[in-house]
């Protein structure tokens, strides 16, 4: 558990003393110097040592007894009354081990200091007694009983993370985040109305006509390019391309530092739509011509009905 | 709630009755155990778990998320917020709809009715049409942030493409839902827009008839976008919203730090 990066060490330290109103010291020792003993599960033998005379106590054992038992036989009643696990089954399971490791059978009682084999099996670590957790009245509790071959085990390490529970410090955050936004938007609609102008006429077509502000900079651009290109080619172009995005920028870095062409072709084109957008928004008046709006006014009617 | 009683008076009595009622049988089987509204609940590591883990929320979050993904200035909670104007969106839409018939001329009379007929009107109409150039906003704002956090690298490729699609369901939405005041604004606005369709290639005549239903922009257009702005896109769009947030939690959560 050395593993644990200093710092989350250390803030979960803090957390607690704050909790608890001790010193950060003392809790920060205790932790450390707890935390192996505390955090290592009861496992069976590490993989890779020799197998263990005894078959491991399930994992899920409140209390895991040391079961080293010395270089005599296996007392299996004893074991069966520490474990809990019922008598018949460790009887099999410890035969059933002995077999398949070619040992003399454990469960006859032999002289001490007999079964070479035996003796030198290392003591199980599996000594360390996990903290019985509080068992509410009421709940019953399971015991899963598997036999794991030794060489099955894998020991997987996972980094250490820095993480929070989603609830409280996200879903509040987020509550606070969807109440500012529906305020505002409340707010905009008491006191902005949506535009609704004459009854739709085919025969009159105001002018300019301008599309939802959104694609302004599309139709900015049919001012320059032929319709065809600035219709059609260019949104789609642009749409495949952005979807190309992961699969052309190989960069595996998300540093900004390692990935300046990236973001700097991409705030190119976010810039250069923002522009058309604007463009085309307050600066093109009747027939699409160019105007300033200082001068000239405004022709855009989904903004003119806000400024009224 | 001991303290309450010991007040005695009736924040006491208020006290003991609320924390009865959470615990009744009705009420805790509506909130699953380690819920905050049921009775008895205590601020533990495992019912912070059991907040998310139990309920449905655990279709959008996990129990846990890394620390730099709370803070505010690295999401600034875009996509979020996003969802939720669509949530609003379909609500104030659902409310518009009662009072809306897509035929002419009597959807233009319709949105006239919603300012001087109907308790509100006005205001879900504001809420509708607002809300709706805000998620446009915020669609792309979420984007641009995504792009510049690197978050559409491996495993999130697919994710940024499914984003990139439900940003082009965005602005259809938002553009199919332009021409249904059929005023004016809504009738020439929609008509540059379509127009931008039949000038594809080869198909152009096809294209423009399939989008404005015949040779003409019509009646029978505003039926057409009708049912895709009320229907179609918004079915398809949460379908991909569905995706997109399964991929957010299967990739791995919020990407970075940086």
């Amino acid at each position: 558990m050395a593993d644990i990066p200093e710092d989350i060490l250390r803030r979960s330290a803090e957390a607690r003393a704050k909790a608890e109103g001790r010193p950060v010291e003392e809790v920060l020792a205790e932790m450390t110097g707890e935390a192996p003993a505390a955090s290592s599960p009861a496992e069976p033998a590490p993989a890779g040592t020799e197998p263990a005379p005894a078959p491991a106590p399930p994992e899920t054992a409140p209390a895991a007894p040391p079961v080293a038992s010395g270089n005599g036989g296996i007392d299996v009643a004893a074991l069966s009354v520490e474990t809990g696990v019922p008598e018949a089954i460790l009887l099999r399971a410890t035969r059933a081990r002995a077999k398949h490791d070619g040992l003399p059978d454990p469960t006859i009682a032999t002289p001490a200091g007999g079964g070479t084999a035996v003796a030198t099996a290392p003591p199980p670590t599996t000594t360390a007694p996990a903290p019985a957790p509080a068992v509410p009245e009421g709940v019953r509790t399971q015991r899963l009983l598997t036999v794991v071959k030794a060489g099955a085990i894998q020991q997987v390490k996972r980094e250490p993370t820095d993480k929070v529970s989603v609830w409280p410090h996200l879903l509040a955050i987020e509550f606070v985040a969807l109440l500012v936004i529906l305020v505002v938007l409340t707010a905009v609609s008491i006191f902005v109305d949506a535009p609704l102008l004459e009854f739709a006429n085919f025969n009159e077509q105001p002018n300019p006509s301008k599309a939802p502000w959104y694609f302004l900079g599309l139709q900015e651009l049919l001012a320059y390019f032929d319709p065809m290109v600035a219709g059609v080619f260019i949104p789609t172009f642009g749409l495949i391309a952005l979807m190309f995005i992961p699969y052309v920028d190989r960069n595996p870095s998300i540093r900004p530092s390692d990935r300046k062409l990236a973001i700097m072709i991409f705030t190119f084109f976010i810039v250069a739509a923002a522009i058309l957008t604007i463009f085309g928004s307050f600066f093109r008046g009747p027939g699409f011509n160019f105007v300033f709006p200082w001068r000239d006014g405004i022709f855009f009617d989904d903004l003119l009905t806000i400024l009224d | 709630m001991a303290e309450g009683n010991g007040n005695g008076g009736i924040t006491g009595l208020l006290n003991d009755l609320s924390e009865q009622f959470r615990s009744s049988q009705v009420w805790t089987s509506i909130f699953r155990p380690g819920s905050p509204f049921r009775g008895g609940y205590s601020d533990t590591p495992r019912n912070r778990s059991y907040v998310v883990m139990n309920n449905v929320m655990y279709h959008l979050h996990p129990v846990k998320v890394k620390r730099h993904g709370v803070r505010l200035s690295y999401t600034l909670c875009l996509g979020g917020l996003s969802f939720f104007l669509f949530v609003v969106l379909t609500i104030t839409g659902i409310f518009l709809m009662f009072y809306y018939r897509p035929t002419s001329p009597q959807a233009y009379i319709d949105i006239q009715a919603l300012a001087t007929d109907v308790a509100f009107g006005q205001f879900v109409r504001n809420m509708h049409r607002w809300g709706a150039h805000l998620m446009v906003l915020t669609v792309f704002l979420h984007m641009t942030r995504v792009f510049y956090h690197g978050a559409y690298k491996p495993p999130r490729e697919f994710n940024w493409v499914v984003g990139v699609i439900l940003l082009l369901l965005t602005l259809l939405l938002s553009f199919s839902g332009y021409l249904l005041p059929w005023d004016q604004l809504a009738l020439w606005a929609f008509t540059v827009g379509s127009t931008m369709g039949s000038y594809a290639p080869v198909f152009g005549d096809s294209v423009s008839f399939a989008l404005i239903g015949g040779v003409q922009i019509s009646a029978d257009t505003l039926l057409r976008w009708y049912v895709l702005h009320v229907l179609f896109l918004p079915f398809i769009i949460v379908l991909f919203m569905s995706v997109h947030f399964w991929r957010v939690r299967k990739d791995g959560g919020v990407s970075g730090p940086l």
